[in-house]
């Protein structure tokens, strides 16, 4: 056992903590877009009155630095640099303890990027990458359908190609951002005769497109987070297709750990913990404070055990992708479900330590953090829902950990 | 950076774990804990030492192998799955603890120097110091101890305990000494034997550095809670492997259970609150290790996290097995019943929460 990263790294933060340093308190102006928008509005909530600074303008001073993009060429906007790991996790950890706001993230840069560089033909690549990295090109993820959630290969939206174009019929749901998106990247079933899997393909489609309809939809934190998106002869050029005809399922499982491994980061958590410890010492109830109640002194270290668990349990997943050969069994298998649990947990107590105040919502007298908890708790019920319920988790787990047999296929229906 | 066991922590830990499934099959349990099979108990914990599980923690200057904790977290984790029924926690990782910080230089000596050849073995009655229960009390003064305590650890094989009052200050009793009676207490987990003993003017050497220090005590509580919860953690990994393995051959409704759902996602809840539990335990090793500011925290977090969790596997699991996870021809029970004595020895989880958050100045 070895947690120390070596003295050019301690090098390389105490740099990085230089820049938090130097940036402390940038608020930026037009966050629109990104995801988890609305989180980062809350968590900015505690505003400072710092420098402002545009999405795309910030974006460009953390790929300057390194800070992002780090290891994609500098030919499509990144950095240039080596793949870091340790760089990279050393970042995340001092920005989260910083008061400057995160990278963006967002389907663009944790999805389609990816899958560009891997898959996608060197036109694509220097076309949309560049300006996704700066926060210009927003992007949407079209999987989806009202009938496709948890058995995504049942998609039906159609694409037939007329007279080398892509026309698009159907309709898509779900859809993050999709209001402020230029480009949509979509599963299309384009081969309608071949097996199920293999009918798909990963179409990229211009949202100002003619035959595109949004409708928002409201979800119960009372944002829009989602949308509903209807495609009506939605004509598209033949070249805009990532991989082969057919291939679209490949594609795009080539980069659907990227999704489920961002949607639960033990930093965050961690800094959640440590504000709601804050908050139990600052709040108080006929007068005693929180923190000298014995049931929730309890159950705060309950839930401390729990998060020191999920936090060192990464860190053993890290030290398997710096190890080659390390097995670290199902410890990588289980963040989602884990992750998103935990935090729907956490601040679900945050809630509960405030009483009828951790009921107070919107712009409320008397709120705590803007609503933040009772926000963060609903919003991770949303991704316990999404991105793979934890239901199909656990088959995941079970079926490709534990080896157990799959459903059988007559249950599978049509 | 590297997280996790290293190599050699994997082979003394296969090596214990390969040793107890070839001499210290399920039939044999049952028949120690039915009081037979003495001779065979004694075999297994003399081929335990030929291992060398006595010597981990004892200096290489003493004789031992001069390991670490988390080396024997790794072992601990064998035990408890092989639900072992032999001594470990108190002679082999608490004493030598208590001996290195709590000893007197001359005391320190001659105690490793016996221990690594297995002239001296230690149980532990520490039980006054974290939670005396139904009113018992030691008194120690002038190198006598009266009074009573219960839930002494792994007294099977020694020759002598160590006793802590409620202040912490430990030392140590030979057996043969006059005034005293040791009580069995009959628990539900048989793998194991606890006593209460009582003592009357009993003759006790007190370790020099405990009398104005509580570290000894505080440090072998530490390590203790981490070696339990790493029993616990073995235990509950057993308890999952035999719930996966039994659900894919049982069959009802014509399809093995393992194909249901409700079976599937019991079996992956398990695993997916075990699997942290690692790292958590490895972790806690490691800071005690590195003498990390926060280690007496994270041994506190271990100890009751990996109790709540391993209570919740040794539930599920039996479940999966259905009517036959209830009987006590399967043996499931041994593990099932080690976990809940483990939740209890060295401090409850609401116990050890307690002091988690007074040690973080809540």
């Amino acid at each position: 056992m070895d947690l120390n990263y070596g003295s050019e790294y301690e090098g390389f933060r105490k740099e990085v903590q230089k820049f938090c340093k130097k940036y402390s308190g940038v608020t930026i102006t037009n966050k629109k877009g990104g995801a988890l928008t609305s989180l980062n509005a809350v968590a900015d909530s505690d505003k400072s009155n710092g420098q402002k600074v545009t999405r795309s303008e910030w974006q460009k001073i953390l790929i300057k630095n390194g800070y992002f993009a780090r290891s994609i060429p500098k030919e499509y906007g990144g950095f240039g640099g080596e793949i870091d790991i340790i760089k990279n996790r050393i970042i995340a950890s001092e920005f989260a303890s910083s008061k400057i706001p995160p990278p963006m993230g967002g389907q663009g840069i944790d999805m389609l990027v990816p899958t560009l560089l891997e898959l996608g033909t060197q036109e694509q690549k220097e076309k949309y990458i560049k300006p996704t990295l700066h926060g210009e090109m927003i992007w949407c993820q079209g999987y989806s359908e009202p009938n496709a959630g948890s058995d995504l290969a049942s998609l039906q939206t159609k694409g037939e190609l007329i007279k080398g174009n892509w026309v698009i019929n159907g309709q898509k749901i779900w859809t993050s951002t999709a209001q402020y998106s230029q480009m949509m990247f979509c599963l299309v079933r384009t081969e309608p005769d071949a097996p199920k899997h293999a009918g798909i393909s990963y179409l990229l489609i211009p949202m100002d497109t003619p035959g595109i309809e949004i409708r928002p939809l409201v979800d119960m934190t009372l944002h829009a987070g989602f949308n509903e998106v209807f495609f009506t002869d939605v004509t598209i050029p033949e070249t805009n297709i990532v991989g082969k005809r057919g291939e679209g399922w490949a594609v795009a499982n080539a980069t659907l750990g990227h999704e489920r491994g961002s949607l639960t980061n033990p930093n965050a958590t961690m800094s959640r913990l440590n504000l709601l410890i804050d908050r139990m010492k600052e709040e108080t109830i006929n007068g005693e404070k929180i923190i000298d109640n014995p049931a929730y002194r309890d159950r705060l270290i309950k839930l401390q055990g729990k998060v020191m668990a999920f936090q060192s349990n990464a860190l053993r997943v890290l030290s398997a992708k710096l190890n080659k050969g390390q097995d670290v069994k199902m410890a990588g298998m289980i963040q989602k479900l884990v992750g998103t649990e935990l935090r729907h947990e956490l601040e679900g107590f945050g809630i509960d330590i405030m009483g009828e105040l951790g009921t107070l919502y919107e712009d409320s007298p008397n709120i705590r953090d803007g609503g933040s908890w009772q926000f963060t708790y609903m919003y991770y019920l949303g991704l316990i829902i999404g991105g793979g319920t934890s239901q199909i988790q656990k088959n995941i787990i079970s079926e490709r950990g534990l080896g157990m047999p799959r459903e059988p296929k007559t249950q599978q229906g049509a | 950076m590297y997280f996790g066991l290293s190599e050699d922590q994997i082979f003394f830990q296969d090596n214990v774990k390969k040793f107890l499934e070839d001499q210290a099959p399920l039939d044999s349990i049952k028949k120690i804990t039915e009081g037979e099979n003495l001779e065979v108990k004694k075999d297994l914990h003399q081929g335990l030492i030929n291992l060398g599980i006595n010597n981990i923690l004892i200096p290489e200057s003493n004789g031992g192998l001069g390991l670490d904790l988390l080396f024997a977290t790794a072992v601990s984790q064998s035990l408890g799955e092989g639900v072992a029924t032999l001594p470990f926690i108190g002679p082999y990782v608490m004493a030598p603890i208590v001996i290195k910080y709590g000893a007197g230089d001359d005391q320190r000596e001659k105690l490793f120097n016996d221990m690594s050849q297995n002239l001296i073995n230690f149980g532990v009655g520490f039980s006054e110091y974290f939670g005396s229960r139904d009113s018992s009390e030691l008194s120690i003064s002038d190198n006598k101890v009266s009074g009573r305590t219960l839930f002494v650890l792994d007294t099977d094989f020694a020759s002598h305990v160590m006793l802590a009052d409620k202040t912490g200050q430990i030392g140590v009793v030979s057996l043969d000494s006059n005034g005293i009676e040791i009580v069995d207490l009959t628990t539900v987990d048989k793998t194991r034997s606890y006593k209460e003993m009582r003592f009357k003017e009993t003759t006790i050497e007190i370790l020099e550095k405990t009398k104005s220090s509580t570290k000894a005590i505080e440090k072998a509580l530490d390590a203790g809670r981490i070696i339990n919860a790493a029993d616990s953690l073995g235990a509950s990994q057993a308890m999952i492997n035999k719930a996966v393995e039994y659900s894919k051959e049982r069959k009802q409704f014509n399809r093995v259970i393992g194909s249901f759902q409700a079976v599937k996602h019991m079996c992956a809840e398990m695993t997916a609150e075990l699997e942290p539990c690692y790292s958590l335990v490895w972790h806690a090793a490691h800071s005690f290790d590195d003498s990390s500011e926060d280690s007496r925290l994270m041994s506190c977090l271990a100890k009751s996290h990996v109790a709540e969790v391993s209570k919740m596997v040794a539930k599920k699991a039996t479940e999966v097995h259905g009517g036959m996870g209830f009987t006590d021809l399967l043996g499931l029970h041994f593990w099932f019943k080690r976990i809940g004595l483990n939740r209890h020895i060295l401090g409850s989880p609401e116990i050890v929460r307690e002091e988690a958050a007074k040690i973080q100045g809540l």
